[in-house]
């Protein structure tokens, strides 16, 4: 199925779940935040939080700004 | 104002108390090693960061500002810049305390236009209200508009930060006597927030009363930002120190400093 990741189309398998496209994405330990269609998934959701065709997913980090 | 008593002079934000009344932001270095560099200078306590999409791979090896800027050193203070509106704004500051491990500091900025980048008055409200809601500490960047400090102060935002100019403009104080009511007006920390240009514009600030000064473009865009960093915190202490110590009146005419009596001439 198709999902959005940061604006960007991404082929998943049906029935991803948040933590295996973390893992995926070479993500694991690293800090970020991720929202899905604009609703913030927390970390501790992220092993049962399964993706559905279509989902527009943000996985966002601090960077330098003012 | 006695040495012993300056140590005690602190600015208290969501209860906890700082030595330095510079905040930071971290935008705008040549690299992180400037930045590290600038911010130790600076002495700055408190350091803002920007939310974006994580660099999946595109940038492998980069180095993360939270790795360079630790929170367990900095008190993080995440920002919603670039938010033209309060539905994004909000999603933003929610992200930012999944992020930093349920941190409820933020400062919200809610922008109206592109070329002024002066906030939404109406949307920052708006959010304001929201995240204050949520549970947020909230820091508010707003215009020098006294009525709106006090709306935003009455929400419950702990503290509430006029700009000085349009951000990035360095232009310094364009309405000091603002600045000055909404900070008669004010029982939480005033800060200004964007449009120092140097460091007499920061002890301007802080000789007004203001509790601290936020400021980004003016450091990293000097020529030598680690200097620059270095002479900001000093306008800071200085404006302070000149404000607790209260000025002389200004007069129109001369009073002589040497004494009269006692002329042999």
């Amino acid at each position: 199925m198709q999902i959005t990741l940061n604006g960007e189309p991404r082929e998943v398998a049906e029935g991803t779940r948040m933590a295996e496209l973390v893992e995926t994405l070479s993500l694991t330990g690293q800090r970020f935040a991720v929202e899905v269609n604009a609703e913030l998934v927390p970390r501790s959701r992220f092993a049962e939080h399964q993706l559905s065709p279509n989902d527009k997913v943000e996985i966002i980090q601090a960077v330098g700004g003012g | 104002m006695s040495t012993e008593n300056q140590s005690h002079d602190r600015l208290i934000i969501a209860g906890k108390e700082y030595g330095s009344r510079l905040l930071v932001g971290t935008g705008k270095y040549k690299d992180m090693d400037e930045t590290a560099r600038a911010i130790g200078a600076s002495g700055a306590e408190i350091v803002t960061i920007a939310v974006r999409r994580t660099n999946l791979g595109q940038n492998p090896g980069e180095p993360n500002i939270l790795d360079v800027l630790s929170p367990e050193r900095y008190t993080i203070l995440p920002n919603t810049a670039g938010c033209y509106d309060a539905e994004t704004a909000v999603r933003t500051c929610r992200l930012a305390r999944e992020l930093l491990d349920g941190h409820n500091l933020v400062k919200l900025e809610v922008l109206g236009d592109e070329k002024t980048l002066f906030p939404d008055v109406m949307a920052t409200l708006k959010a304001a209200e929201e995240l204050v809601k949520d549970g947020f500490d909230v820091m508010v960047y707003t215009n020098d508009d006294p009525i709106v400090a006090r709306e935003l102060e009455a929400i419950g935002c702990i503290a509430v930060m006029p700009l000085a100019a349009p951000i990035g403009s360095g232009l310094g104080i364009r309405n000091p006597l603002n600045i000055l009511t909404i900070v008669e007006n004010a029982k939480v920390p005033v800060l200004v927030d964007a449009g120092v240009g140097t460091a007499s514009d920061a002890a301007e600030a802080m000789e007004l009363g203001c509790d601290g000064v936020l400021m980004n473009t003016a450091i990293a865009a000097a020529k030598d930002p680690v200097l620059m960093a270095s002479a900001m915190r000093k306008g800071i202490e200085a404006g302070r120190e000149a404000f607790l110590a209260g000025r002389m009146p200004a007069k129109r005419f001369a009073s002589a400093s040497s004494p009269i009596e006692g002329l042999f001439f």
